[in-house]
């Protein structure tokens, strides 16, 4: 029989927690202590190390699946030898059961396809089991209503089709009273327009506040020369049809990535508990504004990927970001922030820190300033980076240290090569 | 002509449906205890023997397991019997001739020879009779494979299956019930109105429950019924008629329209006539369910002989009225 890998527990007191991302890909050998996956609780991101060795013959969990349970059976492990065709015999339901028919239907699907599918009706505000008529979460399911948020009116708080159907006629009428209601002037204000705000803004609303608020910033700021840069960039991009052209940008991500690798103290997070997670690879998140907001899509392992990856991953995912496609998993996540607003024409800037990251990197415009250089006046294209840092996870030397290497490459950007 | 409504008692009905079949049908023929002579124990057989004979109408002696194979061995040999059991009960010592001989016999024979007969009598608690005398086999017959199983409530359809049954090329077991034997209902217009066997009747049409009953406890369920009206609660009743085969296609358009249900049987719930209507909606209507199925059945003990005990064992008005109120959640 295969050897199944189960969700483990962090901590006595877990009972769910997201699977991050998987460290071995299916078909990949596996010896014992080698790191399988990334689980991510509330309170830490863990590695879940062999304990056999073998064949990560199927992964039954996708990376960036919230709400995984302890001990629901993430994957199967083959030892040497083993008929593939034994891993059917596995079912899923030997974990402690799912809650909802829908969902175990849903994991048998994904022994099949795996493809990441994400249940329709989320049970996740609640830990407990919740009760639902089988036909209530039928009329849930059909109407996309969160049962997680609705409070049964039968027994044992039961949810019974009465309570769906209170909570879709709500939606209705939600959906029915204007987004945006005109005010009238008054003593104090013009006459105004009141604007309902979207998801996406309440998310920004709220992640941001929450950095400001809670994340001690302060501010490193250099300015580098790109002449050189953009020299180097004229000649990779001769080089290529005018749809692979490389942005400054894309070289930037580049040399932030291998930045991160010289200086490791600055990819990490602060994890309330008293942790520290120091990040094996740059997950670059890059800022991306789009119609009523901004997202940030993650070039992953960016210190992996050639400048020429990099770009063109980079194009697909501003391409999605604006047309709203964007999976989860392309925008959760990431080590570290890039914003740039060079292109807006602005000098200089400071972001807020991307919780739970520990920098942001704020890029300016490049523009032609005189220097000084050995007692002689001359003119240099110049662009200011300012790092945003969170106090508690890097310190002044680290993030002045941080600024000087990624200097350094961005002036001498042959070294992004080596 | 004028349009009057004659009302007739379920024990005229029955007597009728096979006088008329014995008319039609020179084959079929009555025999069981006191049927002949006395006129059958409850007087089901009034003027059969004046009008059919001795050789059609025949009085047995008093051995169930004796006559009832006689029967079988006639239906074999091409008769049509109709054995009438002077109760149910007693016909627990008949019950190895209607299983191993009567029900398998056509499969075992690979469809050679068929047992087209009928077993009839009152089935389940009448008044005071004792632990011996108050038993419900719907459960028991509707098991098993080969059999047909009938329990009608009013005279039509008492009539209408009866001549069904008669007809019917299988072993049939024709529950009836002493309680209703003389109790009058509307009496079927026509000679030839026969009902089909294996379909259910919504007795009140209702939205939200549904409960199915047969036998003696429609009309307790009817009377429930009618006191959750007043109390906003409108409940569909489905008398099944015939207990297999189960019209399963009524109860769960019904259920799919109410979304929930109660079972009703005077017989013990363990393995009952609830229980597998409640696996049957279980498993072809769980998406339609809003509450638990409930099932209301006689007390799980043998039937006291004390009348106040009797009452506290077999179900009544406000047991069907409780119980329909949990379902819908308003107890």
């Amino acid at each position: 029989m295969p050897i199944k890998i189960l969700m483990p527990a962090l901590s006595p007191t877990m009972a769910e927690g997201n699977l991050v991302r998987w460290l071995k890909s299916e078909g990949d050998k596996v010896k014992s202590g080698d790191l399988l996956a990334e689980i991510e609780t509330d309170k830490a991101t863990m590695e879940v190390e062999a304990v056999d060795e073998g064949i990560l013959a199927k992964i039954l969990i996708p990376a960036g699946t919230e709400n995984v349970k302890v001990n629901e059976i993430i994957a199967l492990l083959l030892e040497e030898g083993e008929d593939s065709a034994t891993l059917e015999l596995v079912k899923p339901v030997d974990s402690p059961a799912k809650n909802e028919i829908v969902a175990e239907k849903k994991i048998e699907e994904n022994k099949h396809t795996n493809i990441p599918v994400q249940s329709p009706v989320t049970d996740k505000q609640t830990q407990e089991r919740l009760f639902v008529s089988p036909l209530a979460r039928r009329i849930a399911i059909d109407n996309q209503v969160d049962l997680g948020r609705l409070k049964g009116s039968g027994p044992h708080g039961r949810i019974i089709k009465s309570d769906v159907e209170a909570a879709i006629g709500q939606n209705t009428q939600a959906n029915e009273t204007p987004s945006t209601s005109y005010k009238a002037a008054n003593e104090l204000y013009p006459a105004y327009e009141e604007i309902k705000v979207s998801n996406m803004r309440k998310v920004i609303a709220q992640r941001l506040t929450e950095s400001k608020q809670s994340v001690p910033h302060f501010y490193l700021n250099v300015e580098c020369e790109i002449d050189e840069l953009l020299h180097l960039r004229q000649k990779i991009n001769k080089s290529l049809p005018e749809s692979d052209r490389i942005s400054v940008n894309d070289l930037i991500i580049k040399a932030i990535s291998v930045t991160l690798k010289k200086v490791p103290d600055a990819n990490a997070s602060w994890v309330e508990g008293g942790y520290v997670r120091s990040y094996k690879h740059a997950d670059i998140s890059v800022a991306v504004a789009v119609e009523g907001g901004l997202v940030t899509p993650i070039i992953r392992g960016a210190e992996l990927k050639s400048i020429l990856e990099i770009s063109k991953e980079m194009k697909e995912l501003i391409n999605k970001a604006k047309a709203g496609k964007l999976k989860p998993q392309e925008f959760q996540g990431g080590t570290f922030s890039l914003s740039n607003l060079g292109m807006y024409g602005i000098k200089d800037f400071s972001a807020v820190i991307n919780p739970p990251q520990g920098c942001i990197l704020a890029v300016g415009t490049g523009e032609e300033r005189p220097i000084v250089r050995e007692g002689k006046v001359e003119i240099a294209t110049l662009m200011n980076c300012t790092l945003s840092v969170d106090h508690r996870v890097v310190d002044g030397a680290v993030g002045a240290k941080f600024l000087k290497e990624l200097k350094h490459l961005i002036q001498t950007p042959v070294l992004m090569f080596i | 002509m004028t349009l009057e409504t004659s009302t007739i008692t379920v024990r005229e009905a029955l007597r009728d449906a096979m006088a008329e079949e014995m008319r039609k049908d020179p084959l079929v023929f009555l025999m069981g205890e006191e049927v002949a002579e006395y006129q059958g124990a409850y007087k089901v057989s009034q003027g059969l023997l004046e009008e059919f004979g001795s050789k059609r109408v025949i009085d047995t002696p008093i051995t169930e397991h004796g006559f009832a194979g006689l029967g079988v061995g006639a239906a074999f040999a091409g008769l049509k019997p109709i054995v009438e059991f002077m109760t149910f009960n007693f016909g627990m010592q008949a019950i190895d001739q209607i299983i191993n001989s009567a029900a398998k016999t056509l499969y075992m024979s690979g469809g050679q020879m068929g047992c087209p007969i009928v077993f009839r009598g009152p089935n389940g608690a009448a008044k005071r009779v004792g632990a011996q005398h108050s038993q419900c086999f719907a459960s028991w017959y509707a098991h098993c494979p080969g059999l047909k199983v009938i329990a009608p409530y009013d005279a039509i359809d008492a009539k209408g299956l009866l001549k069904a049954a008669i007809r019917d090329p299988n072993p049939i077991i024709f529950l009836e019930n002493e309680m209703l034997y003389g109790e009058s209902f509307r009496a079927p217009v026509g000679e030839d109105e026969v009902i089909p066997i294996g379909k259910a009747r919504i007795v009140r049409s209702g939205k939200d429950v549904t409960i199915t009953t047969f036998s003696f406890m429609v009309g307790v369920a009817l009377k429930a019924a009618e006191q959750l009206a007043s109390e906003g609660i409108d409940v569909e009743v489905i008398d099944l008629r015939t207990i297999r085969p189960l019209d399963e296609q009524t109860i769960l358009d019904s259920v799919k329209k109410t979304n929930r249900l109660a079972t009703l049987e005077e017989g013990w719930g363990f393995a009952g006539i609830g229980a597998e209507i409640s696996a049957l909606v279980m498993e072809e209507a769980f998406d339609y369910l809003d509450a638990p199925v409930k099932r209301i059945v006689g007390v799980d003990v043998p039937m006291p002989y004390a009348e106040s005990l009797v009452k506290l064992t077999i179900p009544q008005v406000d047991w069907v009225v409780d119980a329909i109120k949990q379902v819908c959640y308003r107890s």
